[in-house]
């Protein structure tokens, strides 16, 4: 020990006249020398983690910020009002918000409602868009043309939209003059305020969203290693087997966001439904954003916020379900 | 001779040595029996044989190819008249649309809707216009200046939103791309709810919150939470997360900083998917309808699309003239940048 010392200094003084890049520092074995030098490293260390974290909490808070502000306090406020009495009264009143709106069969009903659109709603978008993309994909001419062609209807505005299928589905309307009433057995019907009214809006979503979700299917195929299928091919296999076993595995996590952004576009064919119908729509089309709509004109904004926690509370616990699918098939496919 | 046998012999001995006995004598094969002619015969009918096969297979080829041609220019049609439909009878004269269409608007709601219902009327579906005419366009241009006050109020809602949020979005998301743990995965998941939430949710707050910040009423009551809405955040992240970190980790033992890397890397690789977003919100905000309703009170600077809805049932004679034009913008986009929307498009939803 007292060797290196002596050596460390004897190497001292040769510092002066000798330039560092000559030099030989000698390795110490002074322990605690070794755990001063981790200490640096470590500190070296969390320094260039901490400014890693600042950096890109840098890229974040721009977004962070404005989303807090324009997104998270107004969840937070609906969260206190769902518990206060009204919103000028700030008594705590408990659950009761949540009963009345629970057992308040307006509620009940648009929620029913929007559950049952999305319910039939998504499945279809998905499962169409799909057998539309085989089709596209099944080596037929001018694929590119088709693709940009069912792509167009998702570029049409709104207010666009409304009038055409004002045109087609009114009660004097075009589909009336063609004789489709006689499929349901009546002679003329008003389609917005008949029972077929969530057909008509189905139609309506599909029309708009049906491209972009082939687009992405179109992809996912394209996606496809052509070699297994060759060698299923070579195996025997038929185009269903085919189809189930190698493809349907390769499509699934496209499966989960087409779904995802299916359920998105669901909730926004509100506009068409509002811009079509009004506040008060026939029974079938009255959605929970008609609801809460209502009930804000009505300046009853507990029973809002309340409504509104309980269609988060539902929401997360969907989105969170199809995470957690999608991250257990991801596994999957990546073996 | 002698050594002739006696090499047969000792090879015999061999084999036998061996255990191994060649006892199938050589045939001659089914085509080595035939004679030239029936060799020809046979070439000749085995040709026709696999002509007609092939000629079978290409059949049922070109028909499976057909049937999908058939269904899907079926399905391109449904997609695409609605839109023609729209543009062609905006050249009609406002008196060919009252006629043709006049009875349909009369059963909608705010009309005589009961009389409606006895007019036992069919409309007249056109396509083409029987006479040309531009009088909806000078209608909607020159006597309502209404329409051009909404239009240019459309647009000065919806491009400082699409372009505040594409750069919000690129920042945000590099960060969520580059920087994975825990906490910042549940703020990620917080974003993805935050996306699917309807308006109406946080409608009562958003107002309040306009309020207190004194922009009720004014266009960034609009422009703000649109710029911060997550949706293209959560696209933008999905796409930056397949960047090869083999790209990220080069750059950095070039000595490139983070910036660097944010700008010559990660943007460039994001080009379509940042285009195909462009164009997806402009569509998106180019629709709105229900926050300048509640947010927006002064109808004079409320936008096309809540605008229109009303042309609609009132004046019919215009409706198409003025749909027609509120569609070019869109469409127009969609036209000049439609490579990059569907790459875009494509490449977000595969992993």
């Amino acid at each position: 020990m007292s060797n290196n010392t002596d050596l460390i200094k004897g190497s001292k003084d040769i510092k002066d006249n000798v330039t560092p890049r000559n030099k030989i520092t000698p390795v110490t074995f002074d322990p605690s020398a070794r755990a001063q030098l981790m200490l640096q490293k470590k500190k070296l260390h969390r320094r260039r983690k901490f400014a890693e974290g600042a950096l890109f909490t840098g890229y974040l808070t721009p977004s962070l910020l404005g989303v807090f502000v324009f997104f998270f306090l107004p969840l937070l406020m609906l969260l206190k009002t769902s518990f206060q009495k009204s919103s000028t009264n700030t008594d705590f009143t408990g659950f009761t918000n949540y009963e009345r709106v629970l057992t308040n069969d307006a509620f009940k009903s648009a929620s029913l409602n929007t559950l049952h659109f999305s319910a039939i709603a998504v499945p279809l978008a998905v499962v169409i868009a799909l057998l539309l993309a085989l089709l596209l994909n099944s080596g037929m001419p001018g694929k590119s043309v088709f693709r940009s062609i069912l792509l167009n209807p998702m570029m049409v505005p709104v207010a666009s939209v409304v009038l055409i299928w004002q045109v087609f589905f009114s009660y004097n309307g075009v589909m009336n003059g063609w004789g489709f009433a006689h499929l349901f057995g009546e002679d003329k019907i008003d389609w917005l305020k008949s029972d077929h009214a969530q057909l008509v809006i189905l139609i309506l979503f599909l029309w708009k969203n049906l491209g972009y979700n082939m687009v992405l299917f179109l992809a996912a195929l394209s996606n496809i290693p052509g070699e297994i299928l060759e060698a299923a091919v070579m195996d025997g296999a038929g185009a269903f087997t085919r189809f189930f076993k190698i493809k349907m595995h390769y499509l699934s996590p496209t499966i989960f966001f087409v779904a995802l952004m299916s359920l998105v576009n669901s909730f926004k064919i509100f506009r068409e439904v509002y811009l079509l119908t009004g506040d008060y729509p026939y029974d079938p089309l009255y959605m929970l954003q008609h609801f809460m709509n209502n009930q804000f004109h009505k300046l009853d904004y507990s029973k809002l916020s309340a409504g509104a926690i309980i269609m988060c509370i539902v929401m997360v616990v969907i989105v969170g379900g199809l995470f957690y699918a999608e991250g257990r098939v991801d596994k999957d496919v990546e073996e | 001779m002698d050594m002739d046998i006696r090499e047969q012999r000792r090879k015999a001995a061999t084999l036998a040595r061996r255990h191994v006995f060649i006892e199938t004598p050589k045939t001659r094969s089914y085509f080595e029996a035939m004679t030239p002619q029936e060799r020809d015969a046979f070439f000749a009918k085995e040709k026709v044989r696999s002509a007609r096969v092939i000629k079978r297979r290409e059949l049922l080829k070109n028909m499976r190819v057909g049937i999908c041609l058939i269904i899907a220019v079926a399905v391109c049609i449904l997609a695409i008249v609605p839109i023609f439909y729209t543009f062609l009878n905006s050249f009609m004269s406002s008196k060919e649309i009252a006629d043709n269409y006049g009875v349909i608007f009369q059963s909608l709601s705010g009309h005589a809707k009961n009389g409606a219902r006895y007019l036992d009327k069919t409309p007249v579906l056109r396509m083409v216009p029987q006479q040309v005419s531009i009088d909806q366009y000078k209608n909607l241009l020159f006597m309502s200046p209404a329409y051009l006050l909404k239009f240019w109020n459309s647009i000065i809602l919806v491009v400082p939103i699409v372009l505040g949020q594409m750069i919000v979005a690129c920042l945000a998301s590099y960060g969520f791309a580059r920087f994975r743990n825990r906490v910042i995965e549940t703020i990620f998941f917080a974003y993805v709810i935050l996306m699917l939430m309807p308006f109406q949710v946080t409608l009562v707050p958003n107002y309040m919150i306009a309020e207190k910040l004194g922009i009720l009423d004014t266009n960034w009551a609009i422009i703000l939470p649109g710029i911060f809405s997550t949706f293209a955040i959560f696209l933008l992240t999905k796409y930056m997360r397949q960047i090869p970190s083999a790209y990220i980790e080069a750059a950095k033992l070039d000595g490139a900083t983070e910036w660097q890397i944010f700008t010559k890397i990660a943007l460039p690789t994001c080009k379509s998917a940042i285009f195909a977003l462009v164009i997806l919100l402009f569509i998106d905000y180019w629709n709105m309808v229900e926050q300048p309703l509640v947010l927006l009170t002064d109808v004079d600077k409320q936008p096309l699309s809540v605008f229109l809805s009303q042309i609609n049932e009132a004046e019919i004679g215009i409706a198409f003239a003025a749909s027609a034009l509120y569609m070019i913008p869109p469409l127009l986009i969609f036209l000049l940048g439609e490579e990059y929307l569907v790459e875009g498009i494509s490449r977000s939803g595969v992993k």
